[in-house]
């Protein structure tokens, strides 16, 4: 238990002022822009916003300068920052079919309709370091081929099994039907799909791959391929009351990932593909692909599967995931304990003294047998 | 703060404010006080500040299912009333006040019907078409990343 405590002020105060220096660094560098970090650190940007669960490009920026690169404690700020600020409402479902398409690829399909588009991806490249970005000036923009587009639809590839019936339905949409939110209510269980996929949303994607990679390596196997992702720009709507219609917010970028699963069948449905679903802000695959295997794994109750692995427990899952509530109770361990560890203290003082006082009377009767034996 | 919008429900006019509204609110703060400039400000009352808070995201199971809360973004939003009477609000995304102002007083012009054919040449016609422009940039861009896999059949025999 953490007792508060006074004084250490000016010590503190001090170790602030320190903090900055060391956060500024040789001032004979140039400082970092919010521009600079938002632009050429995307990745980490996109990552601060959905573990922080909240889209600005620029606070996460923010977030991530003062924060000197931590992004769990970049996230950590920007949750702190939401509270700050008043909820106007909730945006309609984004519609991820009408997403301007930068990446879209298909582990599964190679022909699909619209085709397979690489677009910005790590994969592929041999991962050597690139020392020409070294150089003092890497200023021009990298050359880029162009090429017509055709402007074909892009359904999901969920979809298109669907016509066949060998792809599980999404779950029935209930327009009225309430919308579990953790910003509002805490977590509580048992936990529906809704609550879920909100937590594993703005889920630490360390702890997430792992879970993922858990389930690959046979606990709770779930075979997954990579039926679809896509990674682009989907319109936020927002319906404003005032106004009587729905506003165009913007857009934001969002990554998703249709996972397919193996089979499900009873007797009273024939077997099919089942699904595992990921969305996350920005470009963050790992975690969208994570978050799929962890949700389809979660789902073994609905789909008469056992449980046997990590990754189905929900409970553990959805307490263990959030970062910020992690780093938090972790990291309190730093904080005195002083009037928690004198407890201790007197107790494991009281402890040993009646181990002695034990061990003391047993050795005096040990010998007095010995003497008598003598 | 309630807007009397029966005017403008009426015919297609809804849709198209909110495809000005829309335009508005994808422009960066650069671009909407760019074309601001080139008005003349006309007198107005504000009625509702600019005004930064959030709305909760939401996406569907599966892309098409029931809907859960995806995550936060911030909205910055202002209504404004001119001399004459037009109501003009503005919603959009990040935290600019600028233009969020900027983008109600033009909302509230595009209503007049003087105004509404200056504020579509002038203003949201040239932010169409750098919005069209960057688009189809990115589309050209990706295309070019457009794949054909082809399965390895082995041997022959």
């Amino acid at each position: 238990m953490y007792v508060a405590v006074k004084g250490g002020e000016k010590a503190i105060r001090n170790a602030h002022k320190l903090t900055a220096k060391r956060r500024r660094g040789d001032t004979s560098v140039p400082s970092l822009t919010l521009e600079q970090i938002a632009q050429q650190l995307s990745h980490a940007v996109a990552r601060v916003m959905g573990e922080g669960s909240l889209y600005d490009e620029t606070l996460a920026a923010l977030a991530i300068k003062q924060a000197r690169g931590d992004l769990i404690e970049a996230a950590f700020l920007m949750r702190a920052y939401r509270t700050t600020l008043p909820r106007f409402g909730y945006s309609k479902p984004v519609d991820t079919a009408e997403m301007l398409v930068e990446r879209r690829i298909s582990a599964t399909y190679k022909d699909l309709p619209g085709g397979q588009v690489l677009g910005p991806t790590f994969d592929y490249s041999h991962r050597l370091l690139d020392f020409a970005l070294a150089a003092e000036d890497d200023s021009a923009e990298p050359a880029v081929e162009t090429s017509p587009p055709e402007d074909v639809a892009m359904p999901r590839v969920t979809d298109l099994l669907g016509d066949e019936g060998l792809m599980e339905p999404d779950p029935v949409s209930d327009e009225t039907a309430p919308v579990g939110d953790l910003t509002r209510e805490p977590l509580s269980f048992p936990a529906d799909r809704d609550l879920r996929l909100q937590n594993l949303a703005r889920g630490d994607e360390g702890f997430l791959l792992a879970l993922a990679y858990s389930t690959q390596r046979g606990y709770g196997r779930t075979h997954p391929f990579a039926g679809e992702i896509r990674y682009g720009e989907v319109e936020v709507e927002f319906f404003a009351e005032e106004l009587g219609f729905a506003v165009t917010l913007g857009t934001i970028k969002v990554t998703e990932c249709q996972m397919i699963n193996q089979f499900k069948g009873s007797a009273k449905t024939a077997p099919t593909f089942t699904r595992g679903y990921g969305l996350v802000f920005g470009q963050v695959e790992r975690k969208a692909m994570s978050m799929a295997m962890v949700d389809r794994s979660m789902r073994f109750e609905e789909l008469g599967e056992e449980q046997v692995a990590p990754a189905q427990d929900v409970e553990f899952v959805l307490s263990h995931s959030d970062n910020i509530q992690a780093t938090g109770f972790v990291e309190h361990l730093k904080l005195p304990h002083y009037v928690d560890f004198q407890a201790e203290l007197v107790l494991v003082r009281q402890m040993r003294a009646e181990w002695f006082e034990k061990r003391r009377q047993e050795e005096d009767s040990g010998d007095a047998a010995q003497e008598a034996a003598e | 703060m309630t807007e009397n919008s029966s005017q403008s429900n009426t015919d297609g006019t809804v849709e198209a404010r909110r495809k000005v509204m829309a335009t508005l609110a994808a422009a960066s703060p650069e671009a909407v006080a760019e074309r601001y400039e080139t008005l003349s400000p006309p007198d107005y009352d504000l009625v509702r500040q600019p005004e930064t808070g959030l709305v909760m995201v939401r996406g569907r199971m599966g892309g098409t299912g029931s809907p859960f809360n995806l995550g936060e973004v911030t909205v910055t939003r202002c209504v404004v009333r001119l001399r004459t009477g037009e109501t003009g609000s503005s919603y959009a995304l990040g935290r600019n006040k600028t233009k969020a102002l900027q983008s109600a007083v033009i909302d509230a012009l595009w209503q007049t019907s003087d105004g509404r054919d200056k504020i579509e040449m002038d203003i949201i016609r040239p932010l169409n078409g750098s919005q069209s422009t960057a688009k189809e940039t990115v589309k050209q861009e990706t295309e070019a990343t457009k794949v054909n896999f082809f399965t390895m059949v082995r041997g022959d025999n």
